[in-house]
């Protein structure tokens, strides 16, 4: 599909595309982030600083971002996946060779302003490869070995990358989000439940080669495993994070503490308490009504991108909203089951929530390729 | 590429169906998440909330002050002193070597100081606090708080620290503290919570140790809220702990400090004891060590001086040590004979010189031998061949039998470390152990306290003491516990007919007070205190019938450690006893070293100081007052009992 495709009648252009701006996904997406700064304002004691403010410019900073990505024509977005794909892998290779370390891992590039988190930009530029890829690619063959080996090579090398710095939760949230693409793009049901059984043989050997010489994750990766298995057994060591989350947020109640009333985050029980334990406090200032209302707006901003994706009759762009949609929605998923203690503790941040800037930036620019796909859909009979 | 656009539309619909499939996985997901929510929110809400209160406010120790202990007069001899020392927190130190070099540019940290830092931070967890350097100077202190911004994670501390103002003179007998080891932990399956402390000493030996309980107190609980790292960021409430109790010892200190430095250079101990409650007013082993050395934690250098001196400092000789009683045992050999039957007080034996048994010849220590005596002047002048004959004549049960009921071979029950039982050997026990029967030189040699025969000097003033007073005296240390006496429980009596008592103290008296005694030259002169005792010597190496054909040695010509140990026990005033003393030294020879301290020991404990030269015969004073000018004392005075409930 070519720029020339577009119906000119149809397809808003200039000014006018803001009248076709998904508004209702731009309030959602303000309403996510304001909770974020409540809460971050919150776990600083009430105070704007050290956290809410940075955040609250860097969000209008993203709202910028995204709206000049909406701007973009999609077939621009199309044309540049595989650039932006090698981009990443490129930053992703650099952060291992110069990346800063923090909290025991290589993950950043100090751009000076920003630090830059490569793995992020991988995950929505892996998204954006794969579409485009399902996009060019023949309907037929999308189900042929070669052609399913090929998006799986494109996915497992920036996971390898990721997992190296190491940092498990990206590389499995790259997964789950390139296994939606392509799952929707329509490969064949067989080779999931392949890769499944493959995956738990993967597990199988990850758990058995555990004090071997050829130990496949870090001591601290098996560690958090069984912590996540059972916490209790080591509840002042590193079981710590998920019995002092689970306290946090069972305290909470119905309908919480009160807004700057929770004492397990204001005493910093909480470990990274802005960042991925965020929810932790949400649920104990604002209890199951504020973790419930927070995970409404997240399935709401995932159901506005998914209605959007299926009244699109682009593949590309309905594939990329798709896509981004789902990776929005691990992120929040793989987190609160992380603070509730039903997944193991993989380092994965509450999107729009979580305290950090290159998360913030690449989420917001990626609602703005979806919002692309959205205002330059093709319209017409 | 173009497609067709019936390809478009089935790869559309395709989409649709499988985005609805994935759109209903994620509602089952958010379904999930929300009943987990529920669960955690409203289901279990209530044990959380549970939780987090008690995650919020901390129970914090307060280590309580630890009991004094004091002398029978009031004297300090355990106190706690405050002490400056500089803490590392972990979590607010971040790199713990750096901030630890910046800190040894401000006050004096050895390499061994910084190791064992980097150790113990990396052992505890990293809000728990770990003493870099104690005992600083206030100097020190202010210069580390002054200085603090600059130091992340160091703060100074002040707490209470053991020190003891008499250094060496009653370290055997109250020990030390020392930090909690693992090994103190290891015995004690559920132990005080505040051996948890870091550093938290606890009692190591002596008195201490043995009353750690008492002397510990327990700890009072502070409520704080805390955040997660344990800093407290508010105070909610506090119960007061109860400081440890005070202890009052039996131990006259002036007459220890007295004891201690007649005894400089020498190898000793003294024990003196009240006879009638059994207070040990004096238990003495001479050379001492410095207790603040340990409580300090003591340096390789200065431990091995400690270990390698010959004169062994870190023996308790008064309790611990256990020498052959040498003839002080004649008092329990000629009252097990009189007790027996098969002595009479008016019997008389003929020494030679010698006594012949079977094919053995057993010399009396006077070559001449001593003619006739009875048992008074077989004591007097201590004859070994009486005694030889006595106990011939009765057997060792008997002797054995008498030595328990004067309080040898049975450990004393005292708050003290390692008493000795000492031994008095009998038939069943040389079956026991050595599996050989009793022979007959066995019990010649035991009649004169040598061979199998063993005893501390505790026990030769426990023995003195229930001659004196014809009971079965048990001796204590502790006079009060936090000004409450503790009650004396009288003695039993020694069921020993008075006669038989009387003749060897008669005896006893004789060895000081005639002219054919052995410790004649040690006598007192003033008649209300006139002392009662009785000499021996222990030998410490065989005197072989070679060495006795070359004609015995000078005592001056045989090496130290090979001289004789000397003992001396003695109790005074003869006619109404008051107190008893048992003296050992070490390799003291026969040259009247150990007599004379026995006497210097009555006289302070009676006079209440050093002894006027008038209860001296006239003929040694001048001697004797130039000596005690000599004694370096300690200028102790007893303090107001402040007791310290802070």
């Amino acid at each position: 599909m070519s720029y020339l495709e577009y119906t000119v009648k149809t397809v808003p252009t200039g000014l006018r595309k803001v009248l076709y701006i998904n508004w209702a996904l731009v309030v959602l997406l303000i309403a996510v982030a304001s909770a974020g700064f409540l809460m971050l304002y919150s776990v600083a004691g009430g105070s704007l600083q050290p956290w809410a403010e940075p955040q609250m410019l860097r969000f209008v900073a993203g709202l910028i971002v995204m709206f000049i990505f909406a701007f973009v024509p999609t077939w621009f977005w199309r044309n540049i996946s595989g650039v932006a794909y090698l981009i990443a892998l490129a930053l992703l290779v650099l952060v291992d060779v110069a990346g800063s370390v923090g909290m025991g891992a290589q993950r950043w590039i100090n751009l000076g302003f920003m630090r830059l988190q490569p793995s992020e930009l991988g995950k929505i530029a892996l998204v954006m490869l794969l579409a485009s890829y399902y996009d060019w690619l023949d309907v037929k063959k999308v189900s042929r070995p070669f052609w399913v080996l090929v998006p799986l090579v494109l996915t497992l090398v920036p996971m390898a990358l990721v997992m190296k710095q190491p940092d498990l939760g990206t590389a499995i949230l790259m997964m789950l989000g390139a296994g939606v693409v392509m799952f929707v793009a329509g490969v064949s049901p067989w080779y999931f439940a392949g890769i499944g059984v493959l995956g738990s043989g993967l597990i199988t050997a990850v758990m058995m080669s555990r004090g071997t010489h050829w130990q496949l994750l870090k001591d601290y990766q098996y560690k958090r495993i069984d912590i996540f298995l059972d916490p209790g057994s080591d509840p002042l060591g590193a079981g710590y994070h998920i019995m002092q989350a689970k306290i946090a947020l069972g305290s909470g109640g119905w309908a919480g503490r009160g807004f700057l009333q929770g004492t397990q985050s204001r005493l910093n029980f909480l470990p990274e308490k802005h960042t991925d334990f965020i929810f932790t406090t949400l649920g104990e200032e604002f209890g199951f009504l504020g973790t419930t209302s927070l995970l409404i707006l997240y399935a709401l901003i995932v159901l506005f991108c998914l209605h959007s994706a299926l009244n699109n009759k682009d593949r590309f762009s309905s594939l990329l909203t798709i896509g981004v949609a789902a990776t929005f929605f691990f992120y929040f998923a793989v987190n609160m089951a992380m603070v509730m203690g039903l997944a193991p503790v993989v380092g994965v941040p509450l999107p729009l929530v979580s305290y950090g800037g290159s998360a913030m930036l690449v989420l917001m620019g990626a609602f703005g390729l979806v919002q692309s796909a959205h205002i330059h859909r093709p319209r017409g009979r | 590429m173009r497609r067709s656009p019936r390809d478009t539309e089935e790869s559309s619909r395709k989409i649709s169906r499988r985005a609805l499939l994935l759109g209903g996985a994620q509602v089952a997901i958010v379904a999930g998440l929300t009943a987990r929510m529920r669960q955690l929110q409203i289901v279990d809400s209530k044990q959380y909330r549970l939780l987090s209160d008690k995650n919020r406010i901390n129970i914090r120790l307060l280590p309580p002050a630890r009991g004094l202990i004091y002398d029978r007069n009031g004297i300090l001899i355990a106190g706690n002193e405050q002490n400056y020392s500089a803490v590392i927190l972990r979590e607010d130190a971040g790199n713990v070597r750096d901030t630890l070099d910046k800190l040894s540019e401000l006050i004096p940290l050895s390499q061994e100081d910084i190791h064992r830092t980097i150790r113990d931070v990396k052992r505890h967890s990293p809000f728990v606090p770990i003493t870099v350097s104690d005992r600083l100077t206030w100097d020190q202190l202010s210069r580390v708080a002054v200085n603090g911004p600059a130091l992340p994670g160091i703060s100074p501390e002040v707490g209470l620290s053991r020190y003891y103002p008499l250094d060496e003179d009653l370290a055997h007998v109250v020990g030390y503290v020392g930090p909690v080891s693992e090994a103190d932990l290891k015995d004690n399956p559920s132990p005080d919570p505040l051996l948890q402390i870091p550093k938290f000493q606890i009692g190591k030996l002596g008195v201490e140790a043995k009353l750690e309980e008492q002397l510990r107190g327990t700890a009072g609980l502070e409520r704080v809220e805390v955040n997660s790292v344990g800093r407290v960021m508010r105070k909610i409430g506090e119960e007061p702990g109860r400081p440890g109790e005070n202890i009052q010892l039996t131990i006259d200190a002036k007459l220890q400090d007295f004891l201690m430095a007649r005894l400089v250079g020498q190898s000793a101990a003294v024990v003196v004891m009240d006879v009638e409650k059994g207070d040990i007013l004096a238990s003495v082993s001479a050379p001492s060590f410095n207790p603040n050395l340990f409580v300090r934690g003591i340096s390789i250098k200065d431990y091995a001086a400690y270990r390698d001196n010959n004169h062994h400092p870190l023996i308790n000789k008064a309790v611990q040590g256990v020498y052959p009683p040498g003839s002080t045992f004649k008092i329990v050999t000629g009252l097990a004979a009189l007790n027996s039957g098969q002595l009479k007080l008016t019997d008389k034996v003929f020494c030679p010189g010698y006594l012949k048994v079977g094919k053995r010849i057993f010399h009396c220590w006077k070559h001449g031998g001593h003619g006739w005596l009875d048992i008074e002047g077989a004591i007097t002048q201590s004859c070994d061949v009486f005694f030889y004959t006595a106990a011939q004549r009765c057997g060792i049960d008997p002797i054995a039998h008498m030595a328990k009921r004067m309080g040898l071979g049975e450990a004393p029950e005292l708050p003290m470390s390692a008493i000795a039982s000492g031994l008095t050997p009998d038939k069943k026990w040389k079956k026991k152990y050595r599996h050989q029967d009793w022979l007959i030189g066995d019990t010649i040699n035991a009649a004169i306290g040598q061979g199998y025969v063993l005893t501390s000097p505790l026990q030769l003033a426990i023995m003195t003491a229930r001659l004196a007073s014809g009971k079965a005296v048990v001796p204590r240390l502790v006079k009060s516990v936090d000004s409450v006496e503790v009650p004396v429980v009288p003695a039993d009596a020694l069921n020993l007919p008075q006669p038989f008592l009387d003749g060897v103290r008669k005896g006893v008296w004789g060895v000081v007070n005639s002219i054919h005694g052995t410790a004649n030259y040690a006598r007192i002169a003033d008649t209300s205190m006139l002392m009662a005792g009785k000499t021996g010597t222990a030998q410490v190496r065989n005197i072989t019938a070679a060495d006795r054909a070359a004609g015995l040695a000078k005592p001056d010509q045989i090496p130290w450690n090979e001289r004789d140990h000397a003992l001396f026990v003695a109790y005074a005033p003869f006619d109404k006893p008051k107190v008893a003393v048992g003296v050992v030294v070490e390799h003291g020879g026969p040259d009247h070293s150990a007599a004379p301290l026995g006497r210097d020991a009555l006289l302070f404990a009676m006079t209440g100081g050093v002894p006027p030269l008038s209860a001296y015969p006239a003929r040694y004073r001048k001697e004797i007052g130039a000596e005690f000018n000599a004694l370096k004392l300690r200028n102790i005075e007893p303090q107001p009992p402040a007791r310290s409930r802070a």
